[in-house]
C-alpha cells in the first residue's frame, strides 16, 4: 500500500503537495523560527535564558499588564455583553431588534480608531470632555484620565463585548422555551428560573464568549499603543513592537520579542483549547423545535429607563467617538473649539488628493486587502478541498497548519515573517509590501479555510459521483458542479479577509517601511507624530470605507440568499 | 361533579381567534384528550390552563380555586397553579442529574430535605428510573427523558396533569409503552389529565372523553366511541378514522348518485333538514361498506391492494373514488369488475 501510494503521483497528490508547501512556507517556517530564536542560544537549547528574559522587569511588567488588562476587559465585557443580550432577547424592551443590530456595530469599527477618539475626548489635559469640565464647570483637575488601566479596559470593552453578546443572545434565542416553562410549572418564579435554569444553561456560551474576549484583548495592539504607551503601560504586543522598532534588530531585543511571542502563542493556545473544551463538553442540547416564544420579562417601570440606558450606551460608545473623529478631522488645528470658523474641508482634501503618505496608505491597504483576499480565497478552496474531500494521508497536518494562525496573534505572525524574510534565507522582503502580503496570507488563511470547508461540506460526494457517472471527468465535475456550489463560501471568504485587512494595524505596524504604510499604520503614526488632525481625518475616511464595505457585503449576501 | 372548569374561554392573537368560547368540564380522575389539526387552538387551550397564556374572555377554575378570569381580572401565574406538566420536547434540564430534575419542584417548594429525598425516590420508582437517578438526562433515550419529565410532574403529587403531545417525540414502540405507563400512573394516583395530541389513536386509547377542535371552535366532546361512531359533523368524521363520502341528490322517496336513483341506504333516510336541502353527503367507514351481488350502489373496482389481513379497494362511483376495506376472508370483486355497495351504518351530513 505504502509503495503504490508513493509511486502514484496524480492530481490529488499534486494538490496536496502544493497546499502543504504553501502552508509550510507561509505558516510553519515563521512559527518555527520564533521558537528557534527564543530557545536556541549560541548553538544549544537554553531554557534558563528564557526564564531570565521573562524575569527582566520590562518583560515581566508587560506580561503582568497583558494579564491585568485582558482579565479586566473580559470581566467588564462579559457583564456588559450578557446584560445586553438578556435585555434584547428576554424582556419587553422597546425597539429590541434595532437595539440588537446597533450592539453589533462596534464589531466592525477598529478599536484603535476608537482609542484615538477617546484620547481626544479624555486625555487628562487636552481631552475635550476634561477641558469642558475644567474650563466651563470649574473643576480643579481632569474628570477621567484615559491614559490608565481603567481607560484602556473601558475602551477595549466597548469594542470586544459583542463576542459575548453574540454568543449569549444566540443561545438565549435558540433555547427551547419549555425548559423554562417546565421550571415555572414546577413552581419556580422568574428569578429562581433565571438563576437555576437559564444562566446555567447559557453558561457555556457566556464562558466561550468571555474566552474570545480574553484572547483578543491579550493580543490586542492598537488600544494599548494609543492609550497605554504614553504613560508606560505596555502589554505583550506593544512591547514586541517597541523591541522590534526601537532597537533596530539587535539580537537581544529580537530574543526578547520571540520569548514574548512564545508566551503569547502558548496563552492563546491554552485559551482556545479551554474554549473548545467548554463548547464540546459543556454545550447542552437546549435547542428544540417548538415555536412558542419564551416568556418576556415585563420591565414595567424600568422599560423606559433601560431603553434610555441602551441608547445612552450606544450614543456614548459609537456615536460620540465617531463624531469626534470626523469633527477633529475637520479642525484647522488640533485643540481649537468646534466652531464654524475653525472647521475646514482642507484636511480631507489634502489627505485624499495631495499628500503622498496618506494616498499611498489608502492605495496600499486596498491593494494589499484585495490581493490577500484573492490569493487566500483560492488557496483556501484548494486546501479545504484536500481536507474535506480527499483521502490523502497526512491531511491532518494541513488542517493544523491552516488553522494555526487562528490562535496566533497578529504580532506573532508579523514577527515570524520578519525572521523568515529578512535575508536569513537569501530573500529580503523587509520594507516591501510583499512581506506584509505574506503576513496577511498567513494571518487570514484560517478565515478562508473555515468558510470554504463549511461550503464544501455541504457538497455531498454523491453530487460529484453523479457527474462522473454522467460521463464528466474529474476536472469537469470540479468546474461544473463543485465550484458553482462552493462559490458563496468563496465570496464569504473574500470579504471575511478583505474587510479586516483594510483596517488592519497589528501586523502591518511591525512590517511597514517608508512607502508601505497601510491605512492603520498611517493613522497610528500620524497620531504618534502629533499630526492629530490628519490622523483623525484619515480615520474618518477609513470609517467611511469600512462601513461602505460592510453595507456592500450585507447587500451581496442577502441578495444571494433571496435568489 | 366538574373538577376542572373552562367557561366560555376565548383567546385572540391579533386578528386571529385562536380559541372561541370554549366550554369544558373535566371530572376528578378523568382523562380528556384535545384532538385536532395543528393550529386548531388545542395547545393554546392547554397553555391557558397551565397559565402560560392569559385568556381574553371567560374563566378557568380547578375545584373551588379560580385560576384565570376575565371578569374578575384575575390571573394566577403558572408557578402557583400546582399542576404537573409534560412537554413534547421533554424539557428536562441537561445541567441537572435525573434526580435533581425530579427534585427541582420540591426544592422550589422548600420542603424538608428528608421529604424531598423520599418523594423524589418514590417518583423515580414509579417511573422505573431509580437506577438512573445519578445519570445525566442527556445519556437517556427519548423515552427515558420523557420518563424523567413524568417523574418530575408526579413529584409534586398534582391533582391535574397537563400533557402537551408527550409521546410524539418518541419512537413508535416507546409510544405504546409510555401510553400504558401514563394510564397506569393515573389509575394509581387518581389525577385528572388534560391531554393535547394530534394522534387520534393515542387519544382513543388514553382518554375517557375526546374533545375535537377546529379553528378554535369545539366540534364535539364525547367518549371515544361516540366520537368515532357518531361524529357530530363531517369534519369530525373525516378527522377520526378512515372515511368515505358520496354526494347524493335527495328526493322524498330516495337518493340519486351519479345519475342513478337508489333507495335509502340500509333503509335510513337523512334527517328532515338535510332532506329539505335537496342534496347531502353520505358517509361511511371503509370497513362498514359491504359488497352485495344484487342491488346496492354501483361502482367499478379501480385498484385492489393487499395490506395483510385487510384488502383495500378503491372503487369508482361516478366521478368519486371510494375506499372500502374488507378482511381477506370476504371474497370481493376483481380489478375493473363492477360491483354493488351496501352502506351498513350510513351517516348523513349536509353539503359543505
Amino acid at each position: 500500500m505504502g509503495h503504490r501510494a508513493a509511486l502514484r503521483f496524480g492530481t490529488p497528490e499534486l494538490l496536496f503537495s502544493l497546499s502543504v508547501a504553501l502552508l509550510v512556507i507561509v505558516v510553519a517556517v515563521p512559527m518555527l523560527l520564533i521558537f528557534f530564536n527564543a530557545f536556541w542560544v549560541d548553538g544549544h537549547f537554553n531554557v534558563a535564558d528564557v526564564i531570565k528574559v521573562l524575569q527582566h522587569p520590562e518583560t515581566y511588567k508587560a506580561l503582568l499588564n497583558s494579564l491585568i488588562l485582558s482579565v479586566g476587559v473580559t470581566i467588564t465585557g462579559t457583564i456588559v455583553g450578557t446584560f445586553f443580550a438578556w435585555l434584547v432577547t428576554r424582556t419587553d424592551l422597546p425597539f429590541k431588534k434595532t437595539m440588537k443590530l446597533l450592539f453589533l456595530v462596534p464589531f466592525m469599527l477598529p478599536a484603535f480608531i476608537g482609542a484615538l477618539a477617546w484620547k481626544m475626548l479624555l486625555s487628562p489635559r487636552a481631552g475635550y470632555i476634561n477641558r469642558f469640565f475644567m474650563d466651563v464647570l470649574g473643576f480643579d483637575g481632569p474628570v477621567f484620565n484615559i491614559y490608565s488601566y481603567a481607560g484602556i479596559i473601558l475602551v477595549e470593552t466597548m469594542y470586544l463585548f459583542p463576542f459575548v453578546f453574540i454568543q449569549v443572545s444566540g443561545a438565549l434565542e435558540r433555547m427551547d422555551p419549555t425548559l423554562e416553562e417546565s421550571a415555572r410549572i414546577s413552581g419556580a418564579d422568574l428569578f429562581t428560573i433565571t438563576r437555576k435554569i437559564t444562566i446555567p444553561l447559557v453558561m457555556p456560551s457566556i464562558l466561550s464568549g468571555a474566552l474570545l474576549i480574553m484572547l483578543y484583548s491579550m493580543a490586542h495592539f492598537g488600544t494599548v499603543a494609543v492609550l497605554g504607551v504614553e504613560t508606560g503601560i505596555y502589554n505583550i504586543p506593544t512591547l514586541i513592537y517597541e523591541k522590534i522598532h526601537q532597537s533596530a534588530g539587535s539580537f537581544a531585543s529580537i530574543r526578547t520579542a520571540t520569548v514574548l511571542a512564545t508566551v503569547l502563542v502558548i496563552t492563546a493556545a491554552l485559551i482556545l483549547w479551554l474554549q473548545n473544551r467548554i463548547l464540546s463538553k459543556g454545550r447542552y442540547q437546549i435547542i428544540a423545535g417548538k415555536s412558542f416564544r419564551p416568556a418576556e420579562l415585563k420591565l414595567r417601570g424600568l422599560r423606559i429607563p433601560l431603553l434610555v440606558l441602551c441608547i445612552a450606551y450606544i450614543g456614548f460608545t459609537i456615536v460620540l467617538p465617531t463624531a469626534t473623529i470626523f469633527m477633529v478631522g475637520g479642525l484647522k488645528t488640533y485643540g481649537l473649539q468646534f466652531t464654524a470658523e475653525n472647521m475646514t474641508w482642507v484636511n480631507y482634501k489634502h489627505i485624499l488628493f495631495e499628500w503622498d503618505l496618506t494616498r499611498d496608505a489608502i492605495w496600499n491597504s486596498i491593494s494589499l486587502g484585495l490581493s490577500a483576499a484573492l490569493i487566500t480565497m483560492f488557496a483556501g478552496v484548494i486546501i479545504s478541498y484536500v481536507i474535506v474531500k480527499m483521502r490523502v494521508r497526512g491531511k491532518g497536518i494541513l488542517e493544523f497548519l491552516g488553522m494555526l494562525p487562528f490562535s496566533v496573534p497578529g504580532s506573532v505572525i508579523a514577527l515570524g515573517v520578519i525572521l523568515a524574510w529578512s535575508g536569513k534565507f537569501g530573500i529580503n522582503l523587509y520594507n516591501t509590501v510583499w512581506i506584509i502580503l505574506i503576513a496577511y496570507i498567513a494571518r487570514y488563511m484560517a478565515f478562508s479555510l473555515k468558510a470554504n470547508s463549511a461550503a464544501l461540506e455541504q457538497v455531498h460526494d454523491s453530487l460529484v459521483e453523479a457527474a462522473r457517472a454522467s460521463g464528466a471527468t474529474m476536472a469537469q465535475a470540479l468546474r461544473d458542479i463543485v465550484v458553482p456550489l462552493v462559490r458563496p463560501g468563496m465570496v464569504a471568504a473574500f470579504f471575511l479577509i478583505f474587510l479586516p485587512a483594510l483596517r488592519e494595524l497589528t501586523v502591518s505596524v511591525l512590517l511597514y517601511g517608508p512607502t508601505t504604510r497601510t491605512i492603520g499604520v498611517a493613522i497610528y503614526t500620524l497620531n504618534e507624530d502629533g499630526e492629530t488632525v490628519y490622523s483623525a481625518a484619515l480615520a474618518g475616511i477609513a470609517l467611511i470605507i469600512i462601513v461602505l464595505g460592510e453595507v456592500l457585503i450585507k447587500r451581496l449576501v442577502s441578495g444571494k440568499n433571496s435568489a | 361533579m366538574a373538577y376542572i372548569e373552562l367557561n366560555q374561554v376565548s383567546k385572540r392573537f391579533g386578528q386571529v381567534t385562536a380559541v372561541d368560547r370554549l366550554d369544558l368540564h373535566i371530572a376528578q380522575g378523568e382523562c380528556v384528550a384535545m384532538l385536532g389539526p395543528s393550529g386548531c387552538g388545542k395547545t393554546t387551550t392547554l397553555r391557558m390552563v397551565a397559565g402560560f397564556d392569559d385568556l381574553d374572555e371567560g374563566e378557568i377554575r380547578v375545584g373551588d380555586k379560580l385560576l384565570s378570569s376575565k371578569s374578575e381580572k384575575f390571573y394566577l401565574p403558572p408557578e402557583q397553579r400546582n399542576f404537573g406538566m409534560v412537554f413534547q420536547a421533554f424539557a428536562v434540564w441537561p445541567h441537572l442529574s435525573v434526580f435533581e430534575n425530579v427534585a427541582f419542584p420540591l426544592r422550589v417548594r422548600k420542603l424538608p430535605k428528608a421529604e424531598i429525598i423520599s418523594r423524589t425516590e418514590q417518583a423515580l420508582k414509579h417511573t422505573n428510573l431509580l437506577s438512573a437517578a445519578r445519570a445525566s438526562p442527556d445519556d437517556l433515550s427519548g423515552g427515558g427523558k420523557q420518563r424523567v419529565a413524568l417523574a418530575r410532574a408526579l413529584a409534586i403529587r398534582p391533582d391535574v396533569m397537563l400533557l402537551d403531545e408527550p409521546l410524539s417525540s418518541l419512537d413508535p414502540h416507546f409510544r405504546e409503552e409510555m401510553r400504558f405507563e401514563i394510564k397506569d400512573l393515573q389509575r394509581r394516583f387518581g389525577f385528572s389529565i388534560l391531554y393535547v395530541t394530534h394522534d387520534q389513536s393515542e387519544a382513543m386509547a388514553l382518554s375517557d372523553r375526546i374533545l375535537v377542535m377546529k379553528a378554535g371552535v369545539v366540534q364535539q366532546i364525547g367518549t371515544p366511541l361516540e366520537v368515532y361512531g357518531a361524529p357530530a359533523n363531517r369534519f369530525v368524521f373525516e378527522f377520526i378514522g378512515l372515511s368515505c363520502f358520496l354526494h347524493a341528490g335527495l328526493t322524498p322517496s330516495g337518493m340519486q348518485i351519479a345519475g342513478t336513483a337508489y333507495p335509502w341506504p340500509n333503509g335510513m333516510p337523512p334527517p328532515p333538514e338535510i332532506l329539505a336541502a335537496g342534496t347531502g353527503v353520505l358517509a361511511a367507514r371503509p370497513t362498514e361498506v359491504d359488497f352485495v351481488s344484487e342491488g346496492g350502489i354501483r361502482g367499478v373496482v379501480m385498484r385492489k391492494a393487499y395490506l395483510g389481513e385487510i384488502i383495500d379497494y378503491r372503487i369508482k362511483v361516478g366521478e368519486t373514488e371510494l375506499r372500502v376495506q374488507k378482511t381477506r376472508r370476504v371474497a370481493g370483486p376483481a380489478v375493473s369488475e363492477s360491483c354493488g355497495l351496501s352502506f351498513v351504518r350510513p351517516q348523513w351530513y349536509p353539503v359543505g
